[in-house]
């Protein structure tokens, strides 16, 4: 006869192995390796403390190797339930290839505006197949204690802003800006993009070049790459062949004064930088002007057609829409704002300074993002290079304007005659 | 009388040939197929005949870059060929010299490097040519010569110099212990023989050694082409896949990565990646086979 003891135990045994038959379980895939212990520590447990049924692993890749390898696992029939999306193009071609699922009549998507909604879905915006998560937005970070030191105010025109940079670079050995060109994608990422919307007028300037109204040889474009050949005075030396991290360092470390920089940066520069800084706006043209800010949307989730649990799939995503994600998202991840509707109160300063910027300005993304990208040559690399090159002096701005735009029209109709 | 069929032949030669078949002939043969087909947006594969070639060759914006990374490889090669190879048969002749102290230690030294990781490599060279935290600026200094510092990494003058003199740094131990085994098989009796002659030693040098160890220098050249036109890691390292600044340090593959994986929003294409490899294996099959027929069957060979 069995013991009690080991009756009971068996008990339990089956009891758990019922229970792991019945729980269902969700994957995750990811570019953001770097989240990887939040998602298991605060955001996974948050979840299971309302569907405790749900089991969810976050399986992330590096961000290079995300596109190609997801690609490889979905044809293969083996990725993940749920997939982070990357904005517009990449997952819209994922959609169109029947490897994300059509999300129409998920109530979470209600939470959301049609501008957050937009880079996930189909052109005539119709369809959905990515719920929007968060977005990051493009400024400058400045240290304070240096502009303390010398007396100076965060600029919010052009002229102050060149006023700034004349004085760090003439009266202290401070480096005006850290930046480098050696990476290339910060001189469109956080410089181009981050500084243009000013110019061309931030959404009216972008949609203006996809119906074929502009070109790239129009003056606001041109103006946002003059804007930047007068910046290769106060990048300190060298800075052709400094990496990305390079520049982290520089700043961090208060040998800066000023970092053009992304939301994202903000909590590296919590746990590195040892002086407060603050964040400003990118300047603009004159006093008075109204304000854009690139308010990008990066990140979205949407489900695997072949998942074998697609009702857990969509109860997690309908929670991505709740409340209580934007809150833990948003004060978490710092730097990554939550694009639903629901009010947040943002905790980090610099992070809360920059999320304020929505209220003061007018929202854009990143100029290319949407429909310019999909032709060959690639826009996004074209733009990286030749920003770089304007940082580097070693072409004009309207060179880098008539390469660009040489390229794009190449493949692109419709185009102004 | 019939003679029993070899067994133990196919026996002896599967392994090998089952090995290299499964990973190196069939991935080859599988590629040079897969660039004769296309996929369209819906993700279906279809038989294109040479339209991928056509585009790569003919189409403005594919044969620009093609033809940039070809060049650039080119020139990556030629770097090599001029200052790897005899900066090795230098150093493998000094090595060679008799009652050399310290040889043992200079040749481990020198051969280092060739055993790092190329990542690792590249990590450490670009920290030492940083502008902002690298030593070589202040060395420069030391000597007098700081005035001739640049950021050489990030100008599109000297960056692609500046990356194949890295590549030289680090694989200069291989044609030196190539050439330098060959250089000891030679036969003391035939250098004491042209000692006894009267042979001044570079006479020697020019005129035994050299002739002797000429097959050896052939392999050299051609290993130094076909891993040249073949890597990928340096670059990738230290520029990344888009090999900055515009493409000035762009070389086979990185152009090869960028087309079959993608890279950020441009999608990979892996029949395009395909026929952008088979390019590459052209190029690497006509320059070995030029070799064989032009210089390899020319070269006298003694028998020592």
């Amino acid at each position: 006869m069995l013991s009690p003891k080991p009756a009971l135990s068996l008990t339990a045994a089956i009891l758990t192995l019922s229970l792991a038959a019945e729980a269902q379980t969700l994957s995750i895939e990811s570019w953001r390796v770097d989240d990887k212990d939040l998602w298991e520590d605060v955001l996974i447990p948050a979840f299971n403390q309302q569907h405790p049924d749900i089991e969810i692993s976050f399986n992330p890749t590096s961000p290079t190797e995300y596109d190609s390898s997801l690609n490889a696992r979905m044809q293969a029939g083996t990725a993940g339930d749920l997939v982070i999306c990357r904005p517009f193009d990449v997952s819209l071609n994922l959609y169109r290839q029947g490897h994300l699922m059509n999300l129409s009549g998920l109530p979470g998507l209600d939470h959301y505006q049609d501008f957050a909604k937009r880079a996930w879905s189909t052109d005539d915006g119709a369809t959905s197949f990515c719920l929007p998560m968060a977005s990051v937005i493009h400024g400058f970070f400045y240290n304070k204690d240096i502009f303390n030191e010398l007396n100076l105010e965060p600029p919010h025109t052009l002229d102050e802003f060149h006023d700034v940079l004349e004085t760090v670079k003439s009266e202290s050995r401070y480096t005006p800006i850290a930046l480098g060109t050696n990476d290339q994608w910060e001189a469109n990422q956080i410089v181009f993009t981050n500084i243009g919307p000013n110019f061309w007028q931030g959404e009216a300037g972008r949609l203006a070049l996809i119906s074929g109204d502009a070109t790239f040889t129009d003056a606001p474009y041109v103006a946002a790459w003059e804007e930047m050949a007068r910046w290769s005075d106060y990048m300190g030396r060298g800075y052709p062949a400094q990496t990305y991290g390079d520049s982290q360092n520089l700043f961090a470390l208060g040998r800066a004064a000023i970092y053009p920089t992304g939301s994202w940066d903000t909590s590296y520069f919590n746990d590195q930088a040892s002086f407060e800084f603050g964040a400003f706006k990118p300047p603009v043209p004159a006093a008075g002007d109204s304000c854009y800010i690139s308010d990008h949307t990066d990140m979205g989730i949407g489900i695997n057609p072949n998942s074998d649990n697609p009702e857990a799939a969509k109860a997690f995503l309908n929670w991505v829409a709740s409340a209580d994600f934007a809150d833990l998202f948003t004060n978490e991840v710092t730097g990554f704002f939550s694009l639903s509707n629901h009010p947040v109160d943002v905790n980090d300063p610099v992070a809360a300074e920059m999320i304020g910027w929505r209220d003061q300005c007018d929202s854009t993304i990143r100029l290319n993002a949407q429909v310019m990208n999909r032709g060959t040559p690639n826009m996004e690399q074209e733009l990286w290079i030749v920003s770089s090159q304007v940082l580097n002096g070693e072409i004009t701005p309207q060179d880098a304007a008539e390469r660009i735009q040489a390229g794009f029209a190449q493949w692109y109709e419709p185009q102004p005659d | 009388m019939q003679r029993a069929f070899p067994w133990h032949l196919i026996f002896f030669l599967a392994p090998a040939v089952l090995i290299y078949t499964v990973f190196s002939a069939y991935p080859l043969f599988d590629t040079l197929r897969l660039s004769f087909f296309t996929d369209s947006d819906s993700g279906e594969r279809s038989f294109s005949g040479l339209s991928n070639f056509a585009t790569l060759l003919g189409n403005a914006v594919w044969s620009g870059a093609f033809w940039n990374a070809m060049w650039n490889n080119t020139q990556f090669f030629l770097i090599h060929l001029l200052v790897q190879n005899p900066i090795g048969l230098g150093l493998a002749a000094l090595l060679s010299l008799k009652g050399l102290s310290g040889a043992r230690t200079y040749r481990t030294l020198i051969f280092l490097p060739t055993l790092l990781s190329v990542v690792i490599i590249g990590f450490i060279w670009q920290l030492i040519l940083s502008p902002l935290w690298g030593v070589s600026e202040n060395f420069l200094y030391a000597l007098g010569l700081g005035q001739f510092f640049d950021a050489w990494l990030g100008k599109e003058s000297s960056a692609l110099i500046t990356l194949s003199l890295i590549s030289v740094w680090q694989f200069i131990g291989i044609p030196m212990m190539l050439i330098y085994a060959s250089l000891l098989s030679i036969p003391d009796e035939l250098l004491e023989a042209a000692k006894v002659d009267g042979a001044s030693p570079l006479r020697i040098f020019w005129r035994i050694k050299i002739p002797l160890i000429l097959p050896t220098l052939g392999l050299v050249t051609i290993l130094t082409f076909v891993g040249n036109f073949n890597t990928f890691e340096l670059v990738y390292a230290v520029k990344g896949a888009l090999a900055g600044p515009d493409y000035s340090t762009d070389i086979m593959g990185t152009f090869f990565y960028r087309t079959f994986f993608g890279y950020q929003s441009q999608l990979g294409s892996a029949t395009m990646g395909a026929t952008v490899a088979t390019m590459m294996f052209l190029v690497i099959l006509m320059g070995v086979m030029a070799y064989f027929y032009l210089i390899q069957r020319r070269l006298t060979r003694y028998q020592l």
